[in-house]
């Protein structure tokens, strides 16, 4: 199980960033995304090779207004 | 009249900053920046909402204004300097309104945490902008520390109760070496010239704008106060009297009480 922005998400152990994002909507080319694995910043271009092990934290992230 | 503000070697043709919270529509928030003239706005980190419908990247971008990344909502140095990585791989920038939270009540600034993460920042390359209480010995350390600016609190987030203690921002103003941007605590145009006036280089403004009645037209009265109060500043004020110093000279005052006729 990998744990995704807070929700567990099944099946996907193994898959990479790109395709974790693919599944929130966000293209691996998306503008204003960041990407943190078990609290390390991943690179945009590390996604589409960058693999996700099972009990890992994914935090996917943007702008909002804030501030 | 030229008075660029320079921060951080970069040259910013207006001294308000903009914080983009709490705008109720993408529009007005558009619309509140071109009514600021602002160069620079505030942008929150936070998790990718898949239901989101518009793009606020896009739409600052759209503006032609540069993002300026927060760390709002961190209570750790940990977590803000985590999210300012994210920030800067997000954004491309490597500046950051440093915000580190030590009360959920009245998001006062947890001071060691702040100093924590504004000197782990400085080491990583960043650009650290710290929002921080007006004490003037936790700005003095935050310079000391390589932040490029020091941004007190005039008084807590969203509070509109101005700026409660100008003695401190003045102390801080006197002895910064870095612009000093009043953060936090403006509720309508004069606090905003008060700032000015005291000495600070600039303003940062989220909430008198954005939930005023009118966010466009609270835009433009605190921009007219920034300009206004930096005039002032620049003029150099009169100093305070205790009693009155006449305006109009007596010298050549004319007798204007009736002649004393001599009775015959």
């Amino acid at each position: 199980m990998i744990r995704v922005n807070g929700r567990d998400v099944a099946d996907r152990d193994g898959a990479t960033i790109a395709d974790l994002l693919a599944d929130l909507g966000v293209e691996a080319d998306a503008r204003g995304v960041a990407v943190a694995v078990d609290g390390e910043v991943i690179p945009q271009g590390e996604w589409p090779a960058f693999t996700v092990s099972a009990g890992s934290r994914v935090e996917a992230v943007t702008a909002v207004q804030g501030g | 009249m030229n008075d660029p503000f320079l921060l951080a070697g970069r040259e910013l043709g207006s001294r308000l900053i903009l914080g983009t919270g709490g705008f109720p529509r993408m529009e007005t928030l558009a619309d509140a920046i071109g009514a600021t003239g602002t160069e620079l706005v505030t942008v929150a980190v936070r998790r990718i909402d898949p239901a989101a419908r518009h793009s606020l990247i896009d739409v600052l971008q759209a503006c032609g204004v540069r993002v300026l990344p927060n760390t709002a909502g961190c209570f750790t140095a940990r977590d803000a300097v985590l999210t300012a990585q994210l920030a800067r791989e997000a954004f491309e920038t490597d500046w950051v309104k440093l915000e580190v939270i030590g009360d959920e009540r009245t998001l006062l600034p947890d001071a060691p945490e702040l100093l924590v993460a504004a000197e782990q920042l400085v080491a990583d390359g960043f650009t650290v902008l710290p929002y921080t209480t007006d004490d003037p010995v936790l700005a003095r350390r935050l310079e000391d520390a390589g932040c490029a600016a020091v941004m007190p609190l005039g008084s807590p987030i969203g509070s509109g109760m101005g700026i409660r203690n100008p003695y401190n921002l003045t102390l801080i103003v006197e002895q910064a070496g870095v612009p000093v941007i009043l953060d936090a605590g403006v509720g309508t145009t004069s606090d905003a010239a008060l700032a000015m006036e005291l000495g600070c280089d600039a303003v940062l403004c989220a909430s008198a704008i954005s939930r005023a009645v009118d966010p466009v037209a609270m835009a433009r009265a605190i921009r007219a106060g920034v300009e206004g109060g930096r005039l002032a500043r620049l003029a150099g004020r009169i100093p305070r009297r205790t009693h009155a110093q006449a305006s109009s000279p007596m010298d050549g005052l004319p007798e204007l009480a009736a002649a004393d006729v001599p009775t015959p």
